[in-house]
């Protein structure tokens, strides 16, 4: 209690002062904003605005979704404004079997009140009173915006003012009365509507789910935790560096050449199903055989190669596999579309799902071959720098670093070349080359020779920013870039809000990565696992809960951000809202607002569901 | 035969958690580790499998320089040191089984690990494992559903589905009460009687320590103050370790 007090701080003239410098500061911003923002109430009182803002609240109150189909009975009824000089000319009496309209008196100045009787109408209808300038019936010009209603027994009496046409000729007041006729139907505006909230909402589902599929490894290689003990030595690092773009040139190649094996018998159904059973069935067995589960002695050379060779044409076999399987989707989604096309849309999906992975299957192959060489190479360097004396070790660190910067820093040279368009081979080539020799002679001076660098971390910084990078980008931004690559449309509209979604929660899935606990980790990278056994075992089973959330939480996101995607091109409901906002069609806008409450509301209800049963 | 020469710790704060500590366990060897919190005794353990990196010293095992194997040397070593901890670093919501099967990774090719597969006969040893250390009926429950001692008894199973030739235990009972302590430290007797595996235990209760270990090693901020038998710990022996404050209990 004592430190209480003492800890109580005292009233004095200063901290009365800092508080009065506090308001006068806080009131001082505050004005500042409100003239930035031009605040202004002057604009709201004035009757004009409230005369469209309320016209515009009623629309935006009645989404135009149903609509009757409507009887019309308009009679035309003679009318003098100003009575003429020589009296009114009398009329032939109207047929009074009908619908017909008195007006008392015939004849009145311009601004006086005649009273206008209707009788024999229908029933319980409604419609606009309007007076039609000039003297023919016809006349589409209408005045005036008094509506009369019908009573049970179909009439109605109503004052009606004049307006300051006056003329010779007989003009007319137009009574047009509306009743509504059968059951109501839905508008033209709803069934659009609907079809595009169908694809808003596919729009966000697949932006999620490919969003979710690329952040999940990258999460691993951006959380701190996991990337800090990674540490190896320089020759390691220059031996990975070389492998991979010398295994990514390596693996395209080959896989292009596989390519060339599998396209003869692209088109014949028979061999691309008889691929695709069997080529899964060697892939096992060569798998199986090449990668023991359980090996308790270390294998002899001659068994390794064999195990390398195997595994090698069993990877090429594999990618065989995956061509033919491209080939034999194609083949089927055509077949499919001719024959079945009421189903035409599952037809489409397999001649899609063949083109992805008939595009994808080379860059995966690079990749592949690229990470495996890279992978080996660095093995290699981290014997050599154990087998080695520390002199020796050195020089062949300055060598391959060396090698290894003036790769990279070419490729970078060659990178922005492509992107700015330099064509100074100066700038572009010898420059980078000689920045990386150097840049590679400095580390390997510099370092011992037998230390272990921190790559991890390296790796780590690189791909934080570039995730922090593509994340300040807005998906609505990256929309207007993906409307140009792939046109205008709800694919674009995926591409955008998918990298989004891979940028941000790559991010957000890093930081469950770091804040995870460090017991299983230890415990089971202390059985001997390896960095990515201790991932699946102890990391993944603690990630799951929040990653299910957080994904749930971006599906969220993806649908009301793919409501307005369509603002800039890219698909979905946001493309007719705009259009009839521009077009002052508040009704249908009202409608397309009411969907996009109804599909963000139902999510919200249906992931907190989720939430609550699987996390 | 595990030989400790001069090993050093140096954290990267500057505090020296060991200094130049050196012993010898013969192989088959219930040693006991025992010290105030914070006198390096976790320290120690963990530089023995290289959980933490020695700064300085040599740890020879069989021969072989613990402190100089590379990384695929490490796998190798490691998958034949079983560890038990004061928390037990279960993976709570995976499955009894699965944590127990833990323990084969260092043995399993990382490509089978993918798919999350492990041969027939790991799953067999598994369930030995488990009745061995009497949890076998909780095989498919959740591991954070189990009591502290039955936890613990996973991590035994787990140490011992490495096939392990010495196990770290580091305060396997801190966490336990004292009837739940005996039955933990009976397992891991147990360990080191009938199979012969060499145990390293860290313990806090002097009790544990006469009724349990062969030998005993002292700490005291990172130095050794103490290496004999059990019974040579007399009174000025136990102010040395504990400090001149301290009082025996129990």
């Amino acid at each position: 209690m004592s430190d209480n007090k003492d800890n109580k701080k005292k009233a004095s003239p200063w901290r009365s002062a800092q508080l009065g410098l506090a308001i006068l500061a806080g009131l001082v911003i505050y004005a500042y904003g409100f003239q930035v923002t031009k605040v202004d109430l002057e604009d709201l009182r004035s009757e004009r605005r409230q005369e469209s803002l309320s016209r515009v609240l009623r629309a935006l109150a009645k989404p135009e979704l149903f609509a009757y189909e409507q009887q019309e009975e308009i009679i035309n009824s003679p009318v003098f404004v100003t009575c003429p000089a020589g009296g009114v000319p009398s009329f032939e009496e109207s047929d009074r079997t009908g619908p017909y309209v008195v007006i008392t008196p015939l004849c009145a100045n311009a601004g006086e009140t005649v009273q206008v009787e209707g009788f024999n109408f229908a029933p319980n209808t409604t419609g606009p009173l309007r007076f039609i300038p000039g003297s023919d019936p016809t006349n589409t010009v209408e005045i005036g915006r008094d509506t009369v209603d019908t009573d049970s027994s179909g009439h109605f009496v109503f004052d009606f003012v004049l307006p300051k046409r006056p003329s010779e000729d007989v003009q007319y007041i137009r009574a047009t009365l509306r009743q509504n006729v059968g059951s109501p139907h839905l508008t033209k505006t709803a069934y659009d509507t609907w079809e595009k909230i169908i694809e808003t909402v596919f729009l966000a589902l697949l932006a999620t789910t490919f969003g979710t599929f690329l952040a999940i490894p990258l999460s691993f290689i951006a959380a701190r935790n996991l990337m800090k003990p990674v540490r190896s030595p320089l020759a390691s690092i220059a031996f990975s560096v070389l492998g991979w773009p010398i295994g990514i040139f390596l693996g395209y190649l080959i896989v292009r050449w596989v390519e060339g094996l599998s396209s003869p018998f692209a088109q014949s159904i028979p061999i691309n199903l008889v691929s695709i059973i069997l080529v899964p069935i060697l892939a096992w067995l060569g798998f199986r055989w090449a990668l023991p589960q359980e090996e308790i002695s270390k294998p002899g050379p001659v068994l390794q190669v064999a195990r390398t060779g195997v595994l090698f044409v069993t990877v090429l076999v594999g990618f065989y596999g995956l061509f033919q399987l491209a080939n034999f989707s194609k083949n089927l989604g055509s077949i499919w579309v001719e024959n079945w096309a009421s189903l035409g849309f599952l037809g489409n999906f397999f001649f899609q799902m063949g083109d992805i992975v008939g595009i994808i299957t080379p860059a995966l192959g690079g990749l592949a071959v690229g990470g495996a060489l890279s992978s080996f190479m660095g093995r290699i360097g981290q014997r050599i720098t154990e087998r080695l004396s520390a002199s020796s070790l050195k020089v062949f660190n300055i060598v391959f670093s060396i090698l290894a910067g003036a790769t990279i820093f070419g490729l970078i040279g060659q990178l922005v070349d492509w992107l700015y368009q330099v064509s100074n081979p100066f700038y572009t080539l010898w420059g980078p080359v000689l920045t990386g020799t150097l840049l590679g002679l400095a580390l390997a001076i510099f370092t011992k020779a037998k230390a272990t660098l921190p790559t991890g971390m390296v790796i780590y910084y690189v791909t934080r920013t570039i995730l922090n990078g593509l994340r300040s980008i807005e998906a609505l931004v990256m929309a207007i870039v993906f409307v140009i690559a792939v046109g205008i449309g709800p694919f674009a509209g995926v591409m955008a809000l998918g990298l989004h979604t891979i940028v941000s929660l790559a991010k957000l899935y890093s930081e469950q990565v770091e804040s995870i606990s460090a017991g299983p980790l230890e415990a089971v990278t202390a059985t001997g696992a390896n960095r990515l056994q201790t991932i699946i075992y102890a990391v993944v089973p603690q990630i799951i809960p929040p990653y299910i959330s957080y994904t749930m939480y971006r599906w969220d996101i993806n649908v009301r951000m793919s409501t307005i995607i369509g603002f800039v091109g890219g698909g979905g409901i946001g493309f007719l809202l705009q259009q009839n906002i521009n077009l002052l069609n508040y009704r249908a806008a009202s409608a397309q607002m009411l969907a996009i409450a109804v599909v963000v509301a139902s999510m919200d209800y249906v992931s907190s569901v989720l939430r609550e049963k699987y996390v | 035969m595990l030989q400790i020469k001069n090993l050093t710790k140096i954290y990267d704060g500057g505090v020296k958690a060991l200094d130049n500590v050196s012993f010898d366990v013969p192989d088959g060897q219930f040693l006991a580790i025992i010290g105030l919190s914070g006198s390096g005794k976790s320290t120690l353990l963990r530089c023995i499998n290289r959980l933490i990196e020695p700064t300085d010293g040599q740890i020879l095992w069989n021969g072989e320089d613990i402190t100089k194997a590379s990384p695929e040397e490490m796998r190798r070593i490691r998958r034949k040191i079983g560890m038990v901890f004061q928390h037990f670093n279960l993976v709570h919501r995976s499955k009894v089984l699965t944590n127990v099967l833990a323990g084969r990774l260092g043995y399993i090719n990382p490509a089978w690990s993918l798919l999350n597969r492990f041969p027939k006969d790991d799953i067999e040893k598994a369930v030995r494992q488990m009745e061995r250390v009497g949890i076998a009926d909780k095989a498919n429950h959740r591991a954070d559903e189990l009591s502290g001692g039955q936890q613990q008894r996973v991590g035994i199973a787990r140490a011992l589905m490495q096939d392990p030739e010495m196990i770290l235990a580091d305060e396997p009972v801190a966490s336990l009460d004292p009837v739940l302590a005996h039955s933990i430290m009976k397992h891991l007797e147990d360990i080191n009687k009938k199979d012969g595996v060499t145990v390293l235990c860290s313990l806090h209760f002097l009790d544990l320590v006469h009724r349990y270990a062969d030998c005993v090693v002292a700490l005291n901020a990172g130095e050794l103050v103490f290496e004999g038998l059990p019974k040579e710990i007399d009174d000025k022996k136990f102010k040395d370790i504990y400090g001149r404050d301290a009082e025996r209990v129990g």
